[in-house]
């Protein structure tokens, strides 16, 4: 009746999984009675979980993965506490079989759930504003696509309360994920978790590549596209080329596991060798999937903190679908140590310096951005030369694992988590605490505290390396990565120190969340009445803050690079804005519960695949098709805003705007 | 390549002295690896060789890195808003003489990184032997869940967790896996490469001088991971000579019936050594005519754990 699920399953036994269970419950349910005292649940179903409306698709992501950074950061804390202790004999606190399990989640819950939502949440938001359109392609796939990230997501952290996690690390290599090494259930939950969200990501994907292809608003050209929309298309495009490798490569392993096949065994003709590549075929552009929207936030970041159009534009446009294309063909210098021969090893580790000759006209072109510009050193900015300085040591360690002799020393040793970590919090990382910044007042409509923001940004970069440095000491020492507890004890004052860095990037943490607090306390304060709080150049900011549901009342006419400010120069020379439109009613996508409902049902799928439990996975998988079956049917698509509301809501925002006109030929206005 | 060389020799003085080793921050790093029993403290010549190439790729790119750095964070200051002095050019979005500088510096230093790349990778391809006049040592590694075997053909002895190399000679490493993936790696010797289950991969090393260091697994493979690292001594040839002699004359016989036992899971064994081998073992373990270790068996208290159900094919 219930598969393999038994009370067993329960750690009553382990001190830390059951506490922190219980705490998050407890959280959870906490929440819950607050939403229904509160009478919030109408509110939150209409508004959020059933919205269709891209920005708040947007927000909900990177709340998810605000979420999971944090439950991912405390897996962290752990991993370097244990190693400072177990050292020379002390076993330390955790045991091998809990700690593999938590370096795994880590990575897991990194990767797929706190920095592709955040990339993705980014992507949400922003492009169809900077695009000057309403919505993207399939608001609806969009809803259904963040729902399945988020089952995903709820699966991995049932599995701290419920079973194990994985101990194989955030990719389950074989043979030591096949079932005969690893018969728990936790690389179950791996597979399923990932996977859901994995078919939540790919729709992402087509739905990005469609509308930069098809919804642009008249006259954005391509090479009139704002710099992120650009990266996002890149990653959207590379989304759709490697994740269904993925998807047919945890397929494969999912085969071997449930039914016996042998694709990745060690015997029987299966071939673990094949997994590595394939894994990595989708897991070098993932990373790249990563990192270029981080690109496209620092070039806005630049350009407008530098008051200058972004330097040499078509240049970065080139970077940007090189590193895109290069990002395919590096895939083997993951296992230089696998013994490919000279010929291999020559090609791939060229191909991977390679990718740096994109990055480094880049970073060229940042710094010739700011050339000649009026650099206003406010907390986005910070993070951005955070970034530049972070980022091309990590670029640097990069080229170097990137020779196969060197690669043969500090392949799979703490030099290579200080690399990734290096460009991963580095690039993606600094840039979403960037882009939060930068963006916050238009989701919301008011800045966050500059003092706080400025002091999350010193205990980031400053815990960073206090964290990572050492890190690329002890791996030149020969350390290698995933040791439970380490014997050499030259290595312990670097580990020391590493958590000394892990405690003040904790500090960052705390100071983001000071910021956030003390910023609402005093949002009257903060508030951005203009819609354009940086004097921005894209059209995001030609809307109000936050943005109308509709975005815009009229679609924009776009003449040149940077719309929107064109248009603020013609108003500026012209001294007016450009004369009140004829409003007409707009048609927009109604809300709908079947995203929700489909991961509902995904969630109950995957949860009965990883308990054997056969009936319910029918039954689940039965109602969540059916979810779309009736969707497909539904008669009614859009409704309609009536051309008063239109107008009423966008006089409001052309009455601010003429505040902001007057305001600044007092002052002597634009240069 | 005359600058490179004399950049090397300033690196290596600057490691011996803290003070100057300080001086950078990726300089410290490096040299304060390279003075404690790291990979760059190799003890032969294909450790020294890795280290070097590594130590030249990162003196090139330093070349770039450190002025990039330094202009970006002038620039961001000159420019900044509050300097009256900075002319203020809002339009200036493009050059392209700049452009072609910004395109050939990446290109020229890859380009140059990339011959490094390629020589280095002929060179150092670790299937390649070592050139020497004396023959080279075999050795073959099985690696075990949680243990290193070393088999000597030659000799007709084997060791569980301890590798003894006689100092100046080539050893000739056959690696295979009877279980999971892992890595053999001895950090002071150099070039690691991945043992496999079902294949024979291999590695020519060398130490050139007498010492004691470790070797350990460089791939994850489990609960016992942690405990997988081995003595390594590296013994004047006479004294290799004598050592073998004392692991003929006693220990267990490393036979089928040993190596079943041996390949069940244990986790932190502690070295020891077989007077005798089956000759045959190594082949036989590769080719998988003896099949994969078991893996997790429910009566082996060496994989205690939560373990939930043991699922499988039903
Ligand atoms: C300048 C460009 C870069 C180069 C040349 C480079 C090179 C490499 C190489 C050669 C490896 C494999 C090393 C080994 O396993 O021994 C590696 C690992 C890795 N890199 Fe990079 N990298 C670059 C940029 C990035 C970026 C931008 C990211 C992410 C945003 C990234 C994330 C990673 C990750 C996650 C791994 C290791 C994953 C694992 O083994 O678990 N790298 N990189
Ligand atoms: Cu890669």
């Amino acid at each position: 009746m219930f598969g393999k699920l038994a009370w067993s399953a329960i750690p009553f036994g382990q001190p830390i999984p059951l506490i922190t269970s219980l705490v998050v419950i407890l959280v959870v349910l906490g929440v819950l009675g607050l939403v229904t005292v509160k009478g919030w649940w109408t509110y939150l179903w209409r508004e959020w979980v059933t919205s269709v409306d891209h920005k708040r698709i947007g927000i909900m992501y990177v709340l998810l993965g605000v979420v999971m950074l944090i439950r991912g950061f405390a897996d962290a804390i752990m991993m370097r506490t244990q190693q400072a202790i177990a050292i020379g004999g002390a076993p330390g606190y955790l045991e091998p079989e809990h700690y593999n399990q938590i370096f795994s989640a880590h990575g897991t819950i990194m990767i797929f759930f706190a920095a592709m939502p955040l990339v993705i949440g980014f992507m949400n938001f922003l492009v169809p504003l900077q695009l000057g359109v309403r919505d993207v392609a399939f608001p609806t796939l969009n809803s259904v696509s963040f729902w399945l990230t988020a089952s995903g997501a709820l699966l991995v952290n049932v599995s701290l309360f419920v079973g194990e996690f994985a101990r194989t690390g955030w990719l389950p290599y074989p043979p030591l994920s096949e079932v005969g090494y690893s018969p728990g259930v936790g690389v179950d939950y791996y597979l399923w978790a990932v996977q859901i969200s994995g078919v939540g990501t790919l729709m992402t994907g087509i739905n990005f590549v469609t509308t930069v292809l098809k919804l642009r608003c008249p006259g954005m050209s391509y090479l009139r596209m704002p710099m992120f929309t650009w990266t996002a298309f890149a990653a959207s495009l590379l989304i759709v080329a490697v994740f269904p490798i993925l998807t047919a490569t945890l397929a494969m392993l999912t085969l071997d596991r449930y039914v016996g096949w042998h694709f990745f065994t060690n015997d029987a003709g299966g071939n673990p060798m094949m997994f590595m590549n394939l894994i990595w075929a989708w897991g070098h552009p993932e990373v790249y999937i990563l990192v270029l929207p981080a690109f496209g936030i620092f070039s806005e970041i630049f350009s407008t903190f530098s008051g200058k159009p972004l330097f040499g534009y078509r240049s970065m446009v080139a970077a940007t679908l090189f590193i895109c294309i290069v990002a395919m063909m590096t895939w083997l210098h993951h296992f230089f140590t696998m013994g490919a021969g000279a010929a291999v090893n020559t090609a791939f580790g060229i191909s991977t310096s390679v990718i740096a000759v994109g990055t480094g006209v880049k970073i060229y072109n940042w710094i010739f951005t700011m050339y000649g510009g009026r650099v206003r050193l406010s907390v986005p900015m910070l993070w951005s030369l955070g970034f530049i300085f972070t980022f091309i040591i990590g670029g640097m360690t990069g080229v170097m694992l990137a020779v196969p002799p060197a690669d043969f020393l500090v392949h799979n040793s703490m030099f290579l988590v200080a690399h990734f970590h290096n460009v991963i919090i580095g690039g993606v990382v600094f840039a979403l605490f960037a882009g939060l910044e930068f963006w916050f007042p238009k989701a919301f409509g008011f800045r966050l505290h500059e003092g706080w923001g400025r002091c999350a940004f010193w205990c980031a970069f400053v815990g960073f390396w206090v964290t990572f440095a050492p890190l690329y000491i002890v791996g030149l020492m020969g350390m290698t990565r995933r040791l439970q507890h380490v014997v050499v004890p030259d290595w312990a004052p670097w580990l020391y120190a590493s958590v000394v860095g892990v405690a003040i990037l904790a500090l960052g943490a705390v100071a983001q969340v000071i910021q956030l607090v003390v910023s609402i306390r005093d949002r009257e304060k903060l508030r951005d009445t203009t819609g354009d709080p940086w004097d921005g150049r894209s059209l995001e900011w030609a809307t109000p803050s936050p943005p109308p549901f509709f975005n815009f009342a009229v679609m924009p006419n776009v003449e040149g690079e940077e719309a929107y400010w064109g248009i603020k120069l013609r108003a500026v020379e012209t001294q007016q804005l450009s004369p009140e439109p004829n409003y007409q009613p707009i048609e927009m996508p109604v809300n709908s519960p079947v995203g929700f409902y489909t991961a509902f049902f995904a969630t109950v799928f995957g949860f009965a695949m990883i308990w054997y439990i056969w009936w319910l996975a029918i039954v689940a998988l039965i109602a969540a098709f059916a979810g779309f079956v009736v969707f497909a049917w539904r008669d009614v698509h859009e409704f309609e805003v009536p051309a008063d509301e239109v107008a009423r809501v966008d006089r409001a925002r052309r009455a601010a705007r003429e505040a902001t006109l007057a305001q600044m030929a007092e002052e002597g206005g634009l240069p | 390549m005359a600058g490179l060389q004399a950049a090397r020799r300033a690196w290596t003085r600057a490691c011996r002295c803290p003070a100057v080793g300080i001086a950078g921050v990726g300089m410290a790093g490096i040299g304060l690896a390279s003075c404690s029993g790291g990979v760059l403290d190799p003890l032969g010549p294909v450790g020294r060789d890795d280290a070097t190439l590594l130590i030249d790729a990162t003196v090139v790119m330093l070349a770039i890195v450190v002025p990039t750095i330094m202009l970006a964070f002038w620039i961001a200051w000159r420019y900044r808003a509050s300097n009256p002095k900075a002319e203020y050019l809002p339009y200036w979005s493009y050059s392209g003489r700049i452009e072609a500088v910004v395109w050939s510096i990446p290109v020229l230093t890859i380009m140059f990184i990339g011959g490094l790349i390629w020589i280095g990778s002929y060179r150092l391809d670790p299937f390649k032997p070592l050139p020497s006049k004396a023959p080279p040592l075999e050795v073959q590694v099985v690696s075990l869940d949680w243990k290193w075997l070393f088999i000597y053909p030659q000799q007709g002895v084997a060791t569980v967790n301890r590798l003894v190399v006689p100092a100046g000679t080539p050893v000739h490493f056959s690696i295979t896996s009877a279980s999971v993936f892992n890595a053999f790696f001895v950090p002071r010797l150099g070039s690691m490469v991945y043992a496999m289950p079902g294949m024979v991969s291999q590695v020519s090393l060398e130490a050139d001088r007498p010492g004691t260091t470790y070797g350990q697994s460089a791939h994850f493979s489990g609960d016992g991971f942690s405990d997988m690292h081995f003595q390594v001594q590296s013994v004047p040839a006479s004294e290799f000579a004598a050592w073998v002699r004392s692991a003929k004359g006693g220990g267990p016989v490393l036979d089928r019936k040993a190596y079943a036992e041996l390949a069940r899971q244990s986790q932190n064994v502690k070295p020891y050594s077989y007077s005798a081998v089956d000759a045959e073992l190594f082949g036989a373990v590769a080719m998988q005519q003896i099949p994969p270790a078991p893996g997790p068996e429910p009566g082996n208290p060496s994989h205690a754990g939560r373990e939930v159900g043991t699922g499988g094919h039903d």
